[in-house]
């Protein structure tokens, strides 16, 4: 589904991502683990298509398509999601209005129907159970005055309305409270599906007691220094990133 | 500043053509003659001739006034013609006898004269050029004792109501352009709602600068009479030209005891091109006076247009407990240049005012918003609220602030809030991962940042300033 082969970009000068090589076949969960500093959020960033990076080799092929040619809204169109680390606010949009305007702009790349706002309340309410979110959020601007777990949720809530087929979480773990990571974790393990797949980006171990990996990807220095089985995050609770990055430089 | 969004600021002005229409216009230049004859066209009686030429008389000793914030190379006010109206010597029995290439060119701005309108609740009063055209829906407003009529037709039909309002709120000694249009103004509306009547539809006008180098003076008068209401609409769009254009209108509000006037206009005459030629230039007294006790008058302006805007709805507060409103939504793009605000003068006790200003600048533009709130010693326990924002799109636009506060009463309680923010890439780029197109994305923001001016619109009107903004209005408004 998702084939990433020597990956390289750049934001100003600087290469921060330096060859980058992942598969990512459709039911799968893989998590991006690293340092900070080590790609991660770029990595996602580059898949979603920011402009601020620039990709100076290798290639990404989602679908069968060369997904660096597409356009960000397109690549949002074919079911490429990110649930932002700093989510953005954009004051005076109310949350539903917005939520409805991007489910409608990808029915409509899909050749489908937009719907009511009426038809769309139903929707929205019943995902909104599934992040355990207060419907007073639908009249508040988008992102706006919301706290950190909020925002967070919020990512979430836009991700079990869209229903990606590729979901990429940048950190989504990080300034979350036990409850809100638990119900955060409940929300993505609800909509996984066969013909989906997730990538899981985090600093820290403890998002994948929740959300169980297939594969988990250690980055170091803008490459992949260990690839392995959901136990490979244990061992990296218990011994650091250290163990690897060293090994990571001597390799280099 | 993306490319994509600099694109989306810099499309063309959709509206620019120009209707071929035999016009009667009069030779170019400025005189006494030139005034009497106006009103020897116009068949008016001797009151307002003598009105014109006092008017005339004294804007021959004024100055055009500098103080704005805007540039422009001189006017020559002896180059302009001063009147222009469409031939139509017979008055029109029904709207099918209007000129067919004038109802096109109200098909192409997609405003309707015709049934579907009726339908919807708007009667229409629709001013070409000078002269209206064409009026609908009277029969049941006459039916209420409301007149809603060309102004023109208003001078003849109850010349005492303009004799007993006209020039009462705006003297036609108040300034330069006020001064000018009082000579040699042409027509607009009239608008008169009997005590305790509530008008039970939106009143609408629709403005359109049509003949080459015709100054354009319309001339407004609104009175609700006591426990009146009423909401009218003005809409504006005009056709591309490569001469600027002076337009300088005068609209007066009345306000007796327990009335409200809710005024909105939504502005898109031609701006000039990208380079900064061409243009209307804009400069207009709007101003309304609460005269009576508990009396409300409600300003609400979407102004995208024109290469030079000049313009101050006010509100004279002297009725005890009266309230003065203003909301704004200013956008300037390419070279375009905006001096606006409004002026609240609290002159009764318990007076309120509230003003809401947006100014969005791109492109080359320069917006500035310029108020003055004046609490006079008499008006105890008067309040104001400001607030003033702003939006930048790109590096090469301006916004200014100029609020004046004159307090002469301790007892007044005045709040002033400011902020500038800029459309970020990284909103831009949130929409694009959510599947809005980048054009899409833009105007769901500028939408979020003008929504409470927006809401102050009615329905109607909302969908009009998201065609002419050509933007997203937020569900609550859509």
């Amino acid at each position: 589904m998702l084939d990433i082969r020597d990956l390289r970009a750049t934001v100003g000068d600087q290469e921060i991502l330096k060859g980058i090589s992942l598969s990512v076949q459709q039911g799968e969960i893989h998590a991006i683990m690293g340092p900070n500093g080590s790609g991660k959020s770029t990595l996602a960033q580059v898949l979603a298509g920011h402009p601020a990076y620039t990709v100076t080799g290798g290639s990404v092929t989602y679908d069968g398509e060369d997904l660096l040619e597409l356009d960000p809204e397109v690549r949002a169109q074919k079911g490429v999601f990110l649930a932002f680390q700093y989510p953005v606010e954009i004051p005076g949009v109310s949350n539903a209005y917005f939520l409805r305007a991007a489910y409608n702009a990808m029915r409509k790349a899909k050749g489908e129907p937009e719907v009511d706002p009426l038809e769309f309340l139903d929707l929205v309410e019943r995902k909104m159970a599934l992040v355990d979110m207060d419907p007073a959020m639908l009249n508040r601007s988008v992102n706006t005055g919301f706290s950190g777990g909020e925002k967070k949720r919020n990512e979430i809530l836009q991700m079990a309305v869209l229903e990606p087929r590729l979901a990429v979480l940048d950190e989504t773990d990080s300034g979350l409270d036990i409850d809100a990571l638990r119900i955060v974790a409940q929300g993505v393990n609800a909509l996984r599906r066969p013909d989906n797949a997730t990538i899981v980006v985090t600093h820290y171990q403890r998002l994948l007691n929740y959300i169980v990996p297939d594969v988990v990807h250690v980055l170091a220095n803008g490459r992949i220094v260990r690839s392995g089985g959901k136990e490979l995050a244990l061992q990296l609770e218990e011994r650091g990133y250290e163990w690897l990055t060293d090994g990571a430089e001597v390799a280099a | 500043m993306s490319s994509s969004i600099e694109t989306l600021v810099n499309r063309e002005y959709a509206y620019g053509f120009v209707t071929d229409i035999d016009t009667d216009t009069i030779p170019r230049g400025l005189n006494e003659d030139v005034v009497r004859l106006i009103s020897a066209k116009k068949k008016e009686p001797a009151f307002l001739l003598e009105w014109r030429l006092k008017a005339y008389r004294r804007w021959l000793t004024m100055k055009e006034p500098h103080w704005s914030n805007v540039q422009y190379p001189p006017i020559d006010y002896q180059d302009l013609s001063y009147y222009s109206a469409p031939r139509a010597a017979k008055t029109l029995a029904s709207l099918d006898e209007v000129d067919p290439e004038l109802r096109r060119t109200y098909e192409k701005l997609g405003i309707s004269l015709n049934e579907q309108k009726i339908m919807n609740g708007v009667a229409v009063d629709a001013i070409f050029d000078s002269v209206s055209v064409g009026t609908t829906m009277k029969k049941e407003l006459a039916s209420l004792g409301i007149i809603f009529c060309s102004f023109g037709e208003a001078v003849h039909s109850h010349p005492e109501l303009v004799e007993q309002y006209l020039g009462t709120v705006v003297p036609y000694s108040d300034n330069f352009f006020a001064a000018l249009n009082s000579a040699v103004f042409s027509d607009g509306s009239f608008c008169y709602v009997p005590k305790g009547v509530r008008c039970p539809m939106e009143l609408s006008t629709y403005f359109r600068i049509n003949a080459a180098n015709t100054g354009q003076f319309e001339r407004t008068l609104i009175i609700a009479d006591e426990g009146a209401y009423v909401s009218y609409l003005e809409g504006c769009t005009a056709p591309k030209r490569d001469e600027n254009q002076l337009h300088a209108a005068v609209v007066e509000l009345v306000a007796l005891d327990n009335a409200q006037i809710k005024y909105s206009t939504v502005q898109n005459w031609y701006a000039g091109d990208s380079e900064g030629n061409g243009g209307i230039y804009n400069f207009v007294t709007k101003r309304g006076k609460c005269e009576g006790v508990n009396s409300k008058i409600s300003w609400t302006q979407v102004e995208t247009g024109s290469a030079i805007t000049w313009k101050y709805p006010s509100v004279i507060l002297k009725g005890d407990n009266s309230v003065g409103e203003f909301y704004s939504v200013a956008v300037v793009n390419n070279h375009q240049q905006a001096d606006t605000g409004t002026k609240m003068i609290h002159m009764g006790k318990n007076t309120r005012s509230t003003i809401v200003s947006k100014g969005i600048s791109a492109g080359h533009g320069n917006n500035s918003y310029r108020g003055r709130v004046q609490v006079l010693p008499k008006a105890t326990g008067a309040r104001n609220y400001t607030q003033c924002d702003s939006m930048l799109v790109g590096n090469q636009c301006g916004a200014h602030t100029f609020p004046y506060i004159e307090v002469g009463n301790n007892t007044a309680t005045l709040e002033h809030e400011a902020s500038t923010s800029k459309i970020g890439e990284d909103q831009i780029f949130y929409c694009k991962q959510r599947g809005l197109s980048a054009e899409d994305a833009v105007s769901m923001i500028v939408s979020g940042f003008c929504k409470d001016v927006f809401q102050q619109l009615p329905m109607e009107f909302a969908l009009e300033a998201q065609q002419l903004l050509g933007i997203t209005l937020e569900g609550s408004v859509g």
